[in-house]
């Protein structure tokens, strides 16, 4: 996994609240059984207009923000379906940080196992960078990992809470599974125990 | 030892290791896998030279791409037929069981778990799907992953893990007539919103959660992710036992008595506290009709569409304001007045042998309106074996529905079974998103008897007053 330390970039508004996983990625892209090439169906029905062209005011239609890695968004954002292909057509779009007051459970975790960090920033601050991105072409932002703030172009910066493990695994790019399988005797052991206690647990299924 | 939460029981026997900050290493019991979001996952596998820890703990189907039309004819979509046919393949090089598409015991995920006595009390369940939380009826952990941690599970049978928050959501009293744990769930939903229960297991407790079924709690559970929740519990009881016994892949004998005197234990401790409380009164819960593009964009059905401009709250304004131009409603205008044009009686939330039941008694002598398409989707192969055997089948086709095979079928539309831009559905599915059912089609979620009541007078009717 790619490490994620510290970004600079452009940043593209998506003003709305409750962004779901279908808004995000459509169920026709789901049938791929690779991880890549799904920028595609990247806010799909968004980008277009009614007679199937693209839509000039859709943000990620407007050159203005082409190229950005920073997403900034509402509150809830990545609601509803589980699917990890909303975090691959993001980044496959080249977005590797996504900023908002709040996010779904899933989406969020989805976001660190592919190298993309979720900042969830505080409503106000988000609404003041929403102004700012509108109104002023190539606003950009500093995301920093280490110390955990996104700086605005007039130097404020704001703070971000992140979960110590998460953000280490993330710094450094480490691979989850590897990591797990560390553990390898800690686990058999508890399975020893476990089915000790509750073997209608370790009845073959099969 | 302090008082403990059904969660906090199921937590504390899964924790393989622990670290101080409170990074978990948590054991899965079990694992469902679907043909959507595992292939990338055997791909991981694969690429690493990792092999499945427990393959005999995993159960896979394949269901959101089936047709639920002949299956003998095969599957015209290229890229389904792929999917489901990377499935086979994975599952025989991986050594994991796989009902296929023509087997009996098919179906939804998150029926045939249920249905196969692979989802038990006090387990840990997972599954590469948000609506994994349907496990929880049994008063089992059980929560949506993405497809690398389908892979993490796969190989190390073990989750890293944040122990959540708990909620109590409590209903007490009585249902009023034909309102159902749908309603109930809609209306939890409909109070808390689609954020409510972000970061929380939610247990369901109180008399009107007891009087519901197994599979009452299963469409109640399985909606608790539209809520926000990780996940959504209800602890064993006697009727859970029931359920449970003499299933296929259920324990027993001894095993089977030796696993219902722990299962009995699963319940929150009398003076256990949650993070947070919840309560609602069953009395007071109508029958439930979403109006917008959002679970919690809910109504009773006595009640009117929502008026933009009478809110204070400006994202809510605009987020109502952008729901009804693409539900192409009006404010003010009373929900019974809404017409609509297809009708889905289906899903991993509603189409378990009772819903059907429920629905051809009201079907029963009826017939579908002219203006209106309406289909019913079994959950499983052996839900529409058994509705079949009880001539329900029979019902529904002399009222003019569709009587189709078993898949996700519509909730979703990922098979051929989609609506059309600024069609109306009236559906007994769990999400009413944008395009959910079809690009530019209008989602309403309601109970199967809605459904049928609607499906009949092609419009939104009180159960309460109908039939």
């Amino acid at each position: 996994m790619q490490p994620f330390t510290s970004l600079t970039g452009l940043v593209a508004p998506l003003d709305r609240v409750n962004v779901d996983t279908d808004q995000i990625i459509p169920k026709q892209f789901l049938k791929t059984i690779k991880r890549t090439g799904l920028r595609e169906g990247l806010f799909y029905d968004w980008r277009k207009q009614k007679d199937g062209s693209q839509d000039p005011a859709f943000f990620l239609n407007q050159p203005r923000f082409q190229g950005a890695p920073i997403l900034l968004t509402r509150d809830n954002f990545g609601c509803g379906s589980s699917r990890e292909h909303a975090p691959w057509a993001l980044l496959d779009q080249g977005f590797r940080c996504i900023i908002a007051p709040s996010f779904a459970d899933i989406f969020y975790n989805n976001c660190f196992q592919n190298g993309m960090l979720p900042v969830a920033l505080k409503a106000d601050d988000v609404l003041a960078m929403m102004n700012d991105v509108l109104t002023k072409p190539g606003y950009q932002l500093t995301v920093d990992l280490e110390s955990q703030t996104v700086t605005t172009p007039d130097g404020t910066r704001s703070y971000f809470e992140i979960d110590p493990f998460r953000k280490d695994c993330l710094y450094r790019g480490l691979d989850a599974i590897g990591l797990t399988l560390q553990y390898e005797t800690t686990i058999a052991a508890y399975e020893t125990r476990r089915k000790a206690e509750a073997p209608w647990l370790f009845t073959d299924l099969r | 030892m302090a008082a403990q939460t059904l969660f906090d029981k199921i937590w504390e026997t899964h924790l393989v290791r622990a670290e101080p900050d409170g990074t978990t290493l948590l054991y899965i019991d079990r694992q469902l896998v679907h043909e959507v979001t595992s292939p990338q996952a055997f791909e991981g596998l694969k690429l690493s030279g990792r092999r499945p820890r427990r393959p005999d703990a995993t159960l896979a189907v394949p269901d959101h791409n089936v047709p639920t039309t002949d299956r003998t004819l095969g599957i015209t979509d290229l890229l389904s037929a792929k999917q489901i046919q990377t499935l086979e393949e994975n599952c025989r090089n991986f050594g994991i069981t796989l009902f296929g598409m023509n087997d009996i015991r098919q179906g939804v995920v998150h029926v045939i778990g249920p249905e196969q006595g692979f989802t038990l009390p006090g387990t840990t369940i997972v599954c590469g799907d948000s609506h994994t939380s349907t496990h929880g009826a049994f008063g089992a952990l059980a929560f949506g992953i993405g497809t690398s941690e389908v892979e993490h599970v796969l190989a190390t049978q073990c989750l890293v893990q944040k122990r959540p928050k708990t909620m109590e959501i409590r209903v007490d009293g009585v249902l009023p007539s034909l309102c159902s744990a749908k309603d109930v769930i809609l209306a939890i939903i409909g109070k808390i919103g689609t954020a409510g229960g972000t970061g929380y297991v939610i247990e369901y407790t109180g008399s009107a959660i007891r009087a519901l079924s197994m599979e009452g709690r299963m469409t109640l559970c399985n909606m608790s992710i539209e809520a926000g929740a990780r996940a959504g519990m209800v602890a064993p009881d006697e009727k859970t036992i029931a359920y449970i016994k003499g299933r296929p892949l259920a324990p027993k004998g001894e095993l089977f008595e030796q696993a219902v005197r722990a299962w009995q234990q699963l319940t929150t401790d009398a003076n256990a506290s949650y993070d947070a409380t919840v309560a609602l009164k069953a009395e007071d819960i109508a029958p439930q009709v979403s109006w917008g593009t959002s679970p919690g964009m809910v109504i009773g059905v006595d009640g009117k569409v929502p008026d933009p401009r009478t809110m204070t709250d400006e994202n809510t304004r605009k987020a109502t304001e952008q729901a009804l131009a693409y539900m192409g409603l009006t404010a003010n205008m009373p929900i019974t007045e809404i017409t609509i044009d297809k009708v889905f009686i289906g899903s991993c939330t509603n189409a378990r042998i009772e819903d059907l039941r429920l629905a051809a008694s009201l079907a029963k002598g009826k017939h579908v309106a002219k203006t209106v398409h309406a289909m019913v989707v079994p959950g499983s192969g052996l839900v529409k074996q058994q509705a079949e055997q009880e001539g329900l089948d029979r019902l529904f086709k002399e009222a003019g529905f569709e009587w189709r095979e078993a898949g996700c079928s519509m909730c979703l539309a990922m098979n051929a079974d989609v609506l059309q831009p600024g069609e109306r559905c009236a559906s007994t599915s769990n999400r009413n998103f944008e395009g959910r059912q079809g690009a530019g089609g209008r989602t309403h979620l309601v109970s199967p008897a809605m459904a049928v009541a609607a499906a009949v007078e092609g419009h939104f009717v009180d159960i309460r007053n109908w039939a």
